[in-house]
């Protein structure tokens, strides 16, 4: 499967990263690369095989419903940049 | 053209849990701003995901108490967007495999029972809040509510009108509070509801396009904001336009919905299995211990109430409304035995009322079952009218204490003595000859006069259908 530049700059923006046109060109080819990967991995027959969702093979350990957590907030917020009554502030999120 | 409605709903059910759904954080309502936002709610490197067991047995406890099929395995997703009250940059959801798969909730309207489909019910996480004003520009994030477990309740699209999409939110609202799992308090955000709306021309078999309208966060809201859009879509498709898929938010103060998106942002969220947590797994075991604690469910119970006690299946509906109040006119019925009308008439009437008044819970009622059953065994013997029992209900709500001391300390027995009736009405008449003659020459009006006199002359506390009967007989020269 090849990547077109729109799908990659349509890509980039999802995932929020920057990419300036002159590295478009060399982007589509690297990520196409990784995808005809993909497509050799696709190729193989998984008829009846069950699709495998982690790759260990252990259960999901439970916790009990209990609180253990303290409020550390001082802490937490005196690494980020800018708080104000409690919250954290970050640069206007509606129009 | 005819229109037909299409509706599914997507409901967002808060789980009572103490902690978070991955975290051991507090989960309590309405705490100062990201006091209770740990290490792994705010998504600082090295932290991993560890999943609350309670939440992993509500879902249970929902798909049991729904008829839906439990997954012995299920797997956890993430779902990619950014937003300032995602610290992550994904919520941790559940995709391909739910904790919860079909199931149904029958919805009961204008005396129908209209059965709804489940698609699924899965496990997420909650994100933060995002606050606007008052930050120079700036937006300000709590996220206290960040990783608060959520049960996203997916409705199939089978209900055909606004009036069946809120019987059916009604009746979720009832299930998963009945059954303990969500406190169902909308206003607090506890159970929120999105609408999937299309309209199709009656009769075609292909769904229209939908949009779905989020911030529906009351019944009364919902209803409206599904009306307009319906309006918006028939009218937009009979004036030659089209219906485009997108987000659409309901603004109460307005009464009308409007796009949310715009369709540059298109979402792809991108989900894959979660490498973090592996898969869920639910034995036999765990699930026949839930369905063993179950209590009675709404339905079963309805019907209870009609085969059992003879009510109405209207008086056991409003009964089993909710769980509080249906465990509290059973506690009624165990003082008041074989008087299920009187019961059912007193505790969706006063004991309703006074709790509306007062804006109470039923559980808070100032009014317990035993009270208000020794008020009614008054009623039940004849001791007590209705307007006696009324002001008797209106002293033990204010100020507590027993219906029998209250009885005796007002003076309020009811006279149903027939002789001392007899007296009252034969004084009366011998006090009014005229009155009785001109009742006995047909003018039946004046039965109205003895009736009053007589009410009179024992201070109010004759037994109205005794002293009737009475009055009838005699003035007829009986």
């Amino acid at each position: 499967m090849a990547l077109t530049e729109t799908d990659l700059r349509r890509l980039a923006r999802l995932a929020r990263i920057r990419v300036e046109d002159a590295e478009v060109g060399t982007l589509v080819t690297q990520l196409s690369g990784i995808l005809g990967l993909i497509d050799q991995l696709q190729a193989v027959d998984t008829h009846g095989i069950e699709p495998l969702s982690h790759a260990l093979d252990l259960e999901q350990r439970l916790r009990p419903d209990e609180v253990t957590e303290v409020d550390r907030r001082e802490q937490f917020q005196a690494v980020a940049p800018q708080v104000e009554a409690g919250l954290y502030l970050v640069p206007k999120v509606i129009e | 053209m005819d229109w037909e409605v299409v509706i599914g709903l997507e409901t967002h059910a808060q789980l009572a849990t103490r902690s978070k759904i991955f975290s051991g954080a507090a989960t309590a309502f309405g705490a100062t701003p990201n006091a209770q936002a740990c290490a792994v709610d705010l998504a600082l490197p090295g932290v991993l995901p560890v999943m609350n067991r309670t939440a992993v047995e509500y879902a249970i406890r929902f798909g049991l108490a729904a008829e839906g099929v439990i997954a012995k395995r299920s797997i956890f997703a993430r779902k990619n967007y950014f937003y300032p009250d995602l610290p992550k940059g994904y919520q941790i959801s559940q995709y391909e495999i739910p904790v919860v798969s079909g199931g149904q909730i029958v919805v009961e309207l204008e005396g129908l029972e209209i059965p709804v489909r489940l698609t699924r019910a899965h496990l997420e996480e909650d994100a933060g809040k995002s606050l606007h004003e008052d930050f120079h520009g700036l937006s300000g994030i709590d996220l206290n509510r960040a990783g608060t477990p959520l049960l996203e309740i997916v409705s199939e699209p089978d209900m055909r009108s606004a009036a069946e999409a809120v019987a059916y939110a009604r009746a979720l609202h009832r299930l998963v509070t009945w059954i303990g799992i969500c406190d169902g308090n909308m206003q607090e955000g506890s159970f929120r509801c999105d609408a999937n709306v299309s309209v199709r021309p009656k009769g075609q078999q292909a769904y229209g396009t939908r949009c779905e309208i989020k911030n529906l966060n009351s019944f009364r809201f919902m209803e409206k904001a599904i009306e307009f859009e319906i309006r918006r879509q028939i009218g937009l498709i009979e004036s030659g336009g089209n219906v485009v898929q997108e987000t659409r938010l309901y603004d109460p103060d307005r009464d009308e919905t409007r796009s949310m998106r715009s369709k540059e942002d298109a979402q792809d969220y991108r989900y894959f299995p979660d490498p973090d947590l592996l898969p869920l797994c639910i034995d036999v075991a765990w699930i026949e211990r839930v369905r063993n604690a179950l209590p009675e469910l709404p339905d079963a119970m309805r019907r209870r109430f009609v085969s059992d006690f003879g009510l109405s299946s209207y008086d056991a509906s409003v009964l089993t409304a909710s769980f509080d109040q249906a465990q509290y006119f059973q506690a009624l019925m165990h003082f008041v035995q074989g008087e299920a009308k009187l019961c059912a008439n007193w505790v969706s009437g006063e004991l309703s009322a006074a709790l509306h008044r007062d804006g109470l819970e039923i559980r808070h009622s100032r009014i317990t079952p035993q009270q208000l059953g020794g008020l009614l065994r008054r009623i039940q013997d004849g001791t007590l009218s209705g307007k006696m029992a009324r002001e008797i209900f209106d002293a033990l709500w204010s100020d507590g204490g027993e219906a029998d001391t209250l009885i005796e300390s007002k003076g309020l027995k009811q006279i149903s003595d027939v002789s001392t009736l007899e007296k009252i009405v034969e004084a009366l008449m011998a006090a009014h000859p005229g009155q009785v003659a001109e009742y006995r020459a047909g003018k039946e009006k004046v039965f109205g006069f003895f009736v009053g006199h007589a009410m009179k002359a024992c201070g109010g506390r004759a037994n109205p259908a005794q002293l009737n009967a009475i009055l009838k007989n005699r003035l007829a020269g009986k």
